[in-house]
C-alpha cells in the first residue's frame, strides 16, 4: 500500500479545472482560438460557493465581435479587480452552433 | 414457373426495375446496395431484382398489379457502379418514392430495404451500404431527444470532449459495491459513468437497488466537486412496460440520463423511449450491442453508416461509434464519415470517407458519439484530433484498472484530456506531439504520471477487417 497515493477530490469548475492555473502567455493564447473560431467573448464571475449555479453573474455584455485579445484581457482583468475573490470565467459564444464553444475559468476565486 | 402469356407469369425484373434515365426526386428514399450475384447472372438484372424485391415486386406478376399505379410506387434501380478493388460485386443505386414508407417509422423502412430482398436466391450477398433520408421523411421523425447543444447546455460541459467511464466488472457486482465504483469515479473527474450493456436487472443486483446507489454516489461526487453528472442507468428490459417503468422511476429519483441498448431492444421501444426522454427532459445514451453481427462482413449485412442513422431518426442523445485507436473494429476514414453523419446538419457525399449521398437533416438535433473500448491516456491526443469536441470518451479499463483506484485514474484521465485540449486550442499538432504535451502535464499531475507509466505498452493494432473500399480503378 505505500507506493499507492490517497485522491483528495477538491471543488472544481469544468475545463481546464484539473490543469495548474494558467500564465498569462497561455491565458492569451486560449483567448487567441476563442477569438480565430469567431466565437463572441463574454465574461462572467461568481462567488465559488455559487460556482455550481448555471448563472454566474454577467459582466457588462458579451463583447460581440471583438478581435483583439487585449481588449478582452483587460477587461478580464477588470471584472477580476472589482471582484477579487470570485472565479472569473470567460465564454465564446458560438452563435452558429447556439452554445458555447468554449468556457473556462481564468481567475480562480478565493 | 411457367412462361405462360397474357399477364401471368415470370417477367425479367429489369424491364420494369431498371431505370438508368431516372433522375431521383428529392423526396426520394435513396439506397446504395453493395450486390454480390450468382455466378452468370447479369448486373442489371440483379440489381432490378434487388430493387423489385425491396419494394413492391414479388417473382411473379399478379392482376392486383393492375388496380394500382405501378409506376409510381416502384423502387427504381437507376445507377451500377463497379466496387474499388473488387470484382465479385457492384454497387446498385436504388430510389423508393417516399410513399412506401409509414411516416416517422425507421421500422418500416428497414422492413423493406433489409426485408425479404437479403434472403433472394439470386444474390450470393447483400449490403445495404448507405441511405439517403429526404429531408422530406427525417422532418416526420423525432430524433434525438435533446441533441449535443442542449445536453451541453445541461451539464454545463463546453469546450472539450465529455469523459465517461462503463463500470466493471460487467457483471456479479452487488448494488451498493457498484454504487461505490460509480462514486469514486466522478468523484475523480469524469462526466458520466455508464451501466455496463449486459446490465439490466439480474439476481446479483435488481434494477431498483442499482438506481439508488448510483444516483446517491452520483450527487455525493457532484457536491464534492462542484460539477455536474450523470450516469446512465440502463433501462433495457425485457417488455416496454417494465422499460418505461424504470424510466419512470429514473426520473423519479433525479437521475438526469437513461440508456438503451437499440438493435437488441428493438427500434419500435427505442423510438418510444426516444419520445418519453424528450416529454420527461431526460438525456438518452444508446449503446449498439448485436452491430458487429450486422455490419462486421464487408459484403453482406448493413453498414454501420445506415444503423447510426437510423438511430438517429429514431432518437438518441449519444450513439457508440468506435474508437478507430482501441480494441474494436473501426478504420479512421469511414468512422470520420458515419460521426459526421451522426452530428452535423449536413454532410456531402464524399466517398472516401463512405459517405454515397449528400444527407441533410435540417434541424434536427445531432448526437454525441461515444468512443469506448480499450482506450487508455496514450490515447488521448489522436482521440480528440480524430473525435473533437463533440463527442464522448470513455476510458473501462483505462480508470478502473488505475493502480491507485478509479478516483486518481479519473483523474488522469481528465488532465490528460485538459492538456490535450489546451495544446490543440494553442494550434499545436497533438497527435504528433502527443507524448510531450503528455509528459509536461504529468509533471503536476502524479496520477498522470503512473497512468502513462501503467499503459505505455498496450496498442491495437490488428488489420481492420471491413474497409473503405479503395479509390476507384
Amino acid at each position: 500500500m505505500a507506493d499507492i497515493q490517497d485522491y483528495n477530490s477538491t471543488p472544481k469548475y469544468e475545463t481546464f479545472s484539473y490543469l495548474p492555473a494558467m500564465s498569462p502567455e497561455k491565458m492569451r493564447r486560449q483567448i487567441a482560438y476563442i477569438v480565430s473560431k469567431g466565437w463572441n467573448p463574454g465574461i462572467e464571475h461568481v462567488e465559488p460557493a455559487r460556482a455550481f449555479s448555471y448563472y454566474w453573474y454577467m459582466w457588462k455584455l458579451p463583447m460581440f465581435g471583438e478581435q483583439s485579445v487585449d481588449t478582452i484581457i483587460t477587461e478580464l482583468e477588470a471584472c477580476h479587480r472589482a471582484h477579487p475573490n470570485n472565479h472569473v470565467r470567460l465564454i465564446g459564444y458560438d452563435n452558429y452552433s447556439q452554445s458555447q464553444g468554449s468556457s473556462f475559468v481564468v481567475f480562480r476565486g478565493r | 414457373m411457367s412462361e405462360k402469356k397474357f399477364s401471368a407469369g415470370v417477367k425479367a425484373y429489369r424491364q420494369n426495375y431498371w431505370m438508368p434515365d431516372y433522375v431521383p426526386l428529392d423526396t426520394d428514399i435513396l439506397a446504395c446496395f453493395k450486390i454480390t450475384p450468382q455466378a452468370g447472372v447479369d448486373r442489371e438484372e440483379v440489381a432490378a431484382a434487388v430493387a423489385a424485391e425491396s419494394s413492391t415486386g414479388t417473382w411473379t406478376t399478379v392482376w392486383t398489379d393492375l388496380l394500382t399505379d405501378m409506376d409510381y410506387y416502384k423502387g427504381r434501380a437507376y445507377r451500377i457502379e463497379d466496387v474499388p478493388g473488387d470484382d465479385t460485386c457492384f454497387y446498385a443505386f436504388v430510389a423508393y418514392p417516399i410513399d412506401l414508407f409509414e411516416e416517422g417509422s425507421v421500422v418500416n423502412v428497414f422492413t423493406s430495404l433489409v426485408g425479404n430482398v437479403f434472403g433472394f436466391k439470386a444474390l450470393r450477398a447483400l449490403r445495404l451500404e448507405d441511405v439517403r433520408f429526404p429531408i422530406a421523411y427525417v422532418k416526420t421523425c423525432g430524433g434525438p431527444p435533446n441533441g449535443i447543444q442542449v445536453e451541453r447546455d445541461k451539464m454545463n460541459k463546453y469546450g472539450r470532449p465529455l469523459l465517461g467511464c462503463t463500470i466493471k466488472p460487467k457483471l456479479g457486482l452487488s448494488a451498493k459495491n457498484y454504487g461505490r465504483a460509480v462514486y469514486e469515479v466522478l468523484r475523480g473527474g469524469l462526466d458520466f459513468t455508464k451501466d455496463d450493456e449486459n446490465i439490466n436487472s439480474q439476481p446479483f443486483m435488481r434494477w431498483r437497488d442499482r438506481f439508488l446507489f448510483v444516483q446517491d454516489a452520483t450527487l455525493s461526487a457532484q457536491a464534492e466537486t462542484g460539477e455536474r453528472k450523470g450516469h446512465y442507468l440502463n433501462v433495457t428490459a425485457p417488455t416496454f412496460e417494465q422499460m418505461i417503468e424504470r424510466a419512470e422511476y429514473a426520473k423519479e429519483i433525479g437521475a438526469v440520463i437513461i440508456m438503451h441498448d437499440y438493435i437488441t431492444g428493438g427500434f419500435t421501444a427505442n423510438t418510444s423511449l426516444a419520445n418519453w426522454c424528450r416529454k420527461n427532459g431526460l438525456l438518452l445514451h444508446i449503446h449498439r450491442a448485436m452491430h458487429a453481427v450486422i455490419d462486421r462482413n464487408p459484403h453482406h449485412g448493413i453498414h454501420f453508416r445506415v444503423l447510426a442513422k437510423v438511430l438517429r431518426l429514431s432518437g438518441g442523445d449519444h450513439l457508440h461509434s468506435g474508437t478507430v485507436v482501441g480494441k474494436l473494429e473501426g478504420d479512421r476514414a469511414p468512422t470520420l464519415g458515419f460521426v459526421d453523419l451522426m452530428r452535423e446538419s449536413f454532410i456531402p457525399e464524399d466517398r472516401s470517407r463512405g459517405v454515397f449521398f449528400d444527407q441533410d437533416w435540417g434541424s434536427m438535433p445531432g448526437v454525441f458519439p461515444v468512443a469506448s473500448g480499450g482506450i487508455h491516456v496514450w490515447h488521448m491526443p489522436a482521440l480528440v484530433n480524430i473525435f473533437g469536441d463533440d463527442s464522448i470518451l470513455q476510458f473501462g479499463g483505462g480508470t478502473l484498472g488505475y493502480p491507485w483506484g478509479n478516483a486518481a485514474g479519473a483523474a488522469a484521465n481528465r488532465v490528460a484530456l485538459e492538456a490535450c485540449v489546451e495544446a490543440r486550442n494553442e494550434g499545436r499538432e497533438i497527435e504528433k506531439e502527443g507524448k510531450e504535451i503528455l509528459a509536461h502535464a504529468a509533471k503536476d499531475s502524479p496520477e498522470l504520471k503512473i497512468a502513462m507509466e501503467t499503459w505505455k505498452e498496450i496498442k491495437f493494432e490488428f488489420d481492420t477487417v471491413d474497409k473503405l473500399d479503395v479509390v476507384n480503378r
